[in-house]
């Protein structure tokens, strides 16, 4: 009798078990679908770059100084592309490590906790600014005010965006290298301190090298956001593609390429229209050299301490 | 508070002598009104249960509580020759950490090389010539039974060395600034008996030069490596003397019965 009600109990229930199996075919599905999305991401930009290069060579494409792809003699050099989204995310980059990294030490080593209550949700606010507002930002605000102190820099430059993109990106920098430095051991800290270190010294010499792991990431997350930002530098920065690495020039970055031919009406099969996927592939490559960069410098220096 | 039982001791050089300290976290009371004295080249050890305040006593050396907020201390603790009461408001802790090192519970070598990890004190303090870096860096590490182990990898990570190696480079560490007073809180208890027994070696050779306080929770290390000993009880110091006296005649039964392992 006894051992009866046991089994009973213990009998499996199968509404139970076909219940959880199916919460378990949709919890799958769910994480499937973000791979299955990034697949097919990555075999569209293939296939449609692949037509592309049946009609332009891959060395005219990776060598030419030339992208003008509408006009009556098309050129097809990705190089003037390339150019502008390094130089507008350079020049953002050089805004974004500096504030970013001190923000975070200041978070992370000095502030008192409700400063950091307070400024924690504006820095998020600043991330959570729509990019188009940024753009004119850039357009309307900064330029001019940077052509007070260059008169000669033009409507259209690269200087304007880049340092709009730059400030976009600062908390994506400061809250990711903060949270790194928070994760260092009190132990360190202390022992910094039992040496006679200053707070400034115990930031700067112990605690930034301990979690420069996190710090990196931080700074290419950053990177790649920058190579990777289209509205600010498609509105400011003039989408003239053009050859060049002089931040005051106007120029087009991929990015804002892909955008402007979006915009306009080009048969679907031209090579106008499958150049924005071969721009689009050089993105991708770029982004993904940079992504598995950081991943390779976080195991590098991973538990350093 | 009881007065602590204090044995008379023989009229050796003090280095400090603390006077009716008392420590609090926040509202908590971790120290009461403690007293005792600290003499000059001896290892005087902490001992008692967790959380009696031995630690809590050895921080208040280098100020160590002032790094996190709503610490407060009270009474003295005077650094001799000075006569300077290192607890006083007035006195700046980091001026205190330059003349009293600690080596704490783990290991916890920085992010840098064994040279690096050495030289910190130093640099902090402004020192930049190479020379001086290099000879200084060498004594500290020779100081702790180091430097034939290390000497032909001065520039490798800190990380690499054995937990007993990190514990002497620490060691060393502490040394680098020529301390007055070297403070260690457990310095063995993240250690294998080996590495313990060389750490204990090492402090037994210190004390030529130094001033040690050392918190231990074994009393057998209390025994082999002490002149003196402090034996604390919920932040009373419940009684003070000769390390040899106090282990074979305690005077208080709560001594007695915590060193003979009924308690604790």
């Amino acid at each position: 009798m006894k051992t009866q009600t046991a089994s009973t109990r213990f009998a499996r229930n199968p509404w139970v078990h076909r219940r959880e199996k199916l919460i378990e075919a949709v919890l799958f599905l769910a994480a499937f679908s973000a791979v299955a999305i990034t697949l097919a991401i990555v075999v569209i930009l293939f296939y449609e770059s692949l037509a592309f290069f049946e009609h332009v060579s891959i060395f005219e494409f990776l060598t030419s100084t030339q992208w003008s792809p509408l006009f009556e003699n098309p050129q097809y050099g990705i190089l003037p592309l390339v150019a502008g989204t390094l130089v507008t995310s350079a020049v953002a980059l050089l805004v974004a490590i500096p504030l970013g990294s001190i923000i975070a030490i200041y978070l992370s080593e000095f502030a008192p906790h409700k400063v950091r209550e307070v400024v924690k949700p504006f820095l998020e606010l600043l991330a959570s600014v729509p990019t188009v507002v940024y753009g004119y930002f850039a357009l309307l605000v900064v330029t001019p005010l940077l052509q007070t102190l260059m008169p000669d820099l033009p409507g259209f430059n690269m200087l304007g965006p880049g340092i709009v993109i730059g400030i976009m990106i600062v908390p994506y920098v400061s809250s990711l290298s903060e949270d790194a430095m928070r994760a260092v051991p009190m132990s360190l800290r202390e022992g910094s301190y039992a040496m006679g270190a200053t707070r400034f010294q115990t930031a700067v010499r112990v605690v930034t090298p301990a979690a420069i792991s996190g710090i990196i990431a931080a700074y290419i997350l950053g990177m790649s956001r920058a190579i990777g930002e289209t509205m600010v530098v498609a509105i400011a920065a003039g989408q003239q593609p053009n050859f060049t690495f002089d931040p005051t020039e106007a120029a087009a970055t991929i990015t804002a390429y892909i955008v402007q031919v979006a915009l306009g009406d080009l048969p679907h099969g031209s090579i106008g229209y499958q150049s924005i996927f071969a721009a689009g592939l050089v993105l991708f490559l770029m982004t993904l050299a940079f992504n598995v960069l950081g991943h390779m410098v976080r195991t590098r220096y991973r538990e350093l301490y | 508070m009881p007065t602590p039982n204090t044995q008379e001791h023989t009229a050796a050089p003090l280095k400090a002598e603390v006077k009716n300290l008392s420590f609090y976290y926040g509202k908590v009371q971790a120290l009461k009104d403690v007293s005792m004295p600290i003499t000059e080249k001896q290892v005087t050890a902490l001992i008692g249960p967790s959380g009696c305040g031995k630690s809590t006593f050895l921080r208040c050396f280098n100020r160590m509580h002032d790094l996190y907020p709503g610490n407060r201390y009270e009474g003295e603790i005077v650094l001799h020759p000075d006569n300077i009461n290192i607890i006083a408001r007035q006195v700046d802790p980091m001026e205190v950490r330059m003349r009293i090192s600690m080596v704490f519970q783990k290991p916890n070598p920085f992010p840098k090389s064994i040279y690096e990890n050495v030289a910190y004190g130093l640099r902090v303090r402004g020192m930049r010539n190479k020379h001086e870096l290099d000879e200084k860096v060498e004594e500290a590490l020779r100081g702790a039974a180091l430097w034939s182990e290390v000497k032909d990898r001065l520039k490798h990570l800190a990380f690499n060395l054995s937990g007993g190696q990190q514990q002497r480079l620490c060691i060393a560490r502490a040394l680098a600034i020529d301390p007055e007073i070297v403070l260690f809180d457990e310095p063995t208890s993240a250690l294998d008996p080996i590495a313990t027994g060389s750490i204990e070696a090492l402090i037994t050779e210190l004390k030529e030069k130094v001033t040690i306080l050392i918190v231990t929770h074994n009393m057998q290390q209390a025994a082999r490596v002490s002149d003196y000993t402090a034996f604390m009880y919920l932040g009373d110091l419940i009684e003070f003397g000769d390390t040899d006296k106090m282990f074979i005649n305690p005077k208080r039964k709560e001594t007695e019965d915590y060193i003979t392992g009924r308690f604790g």
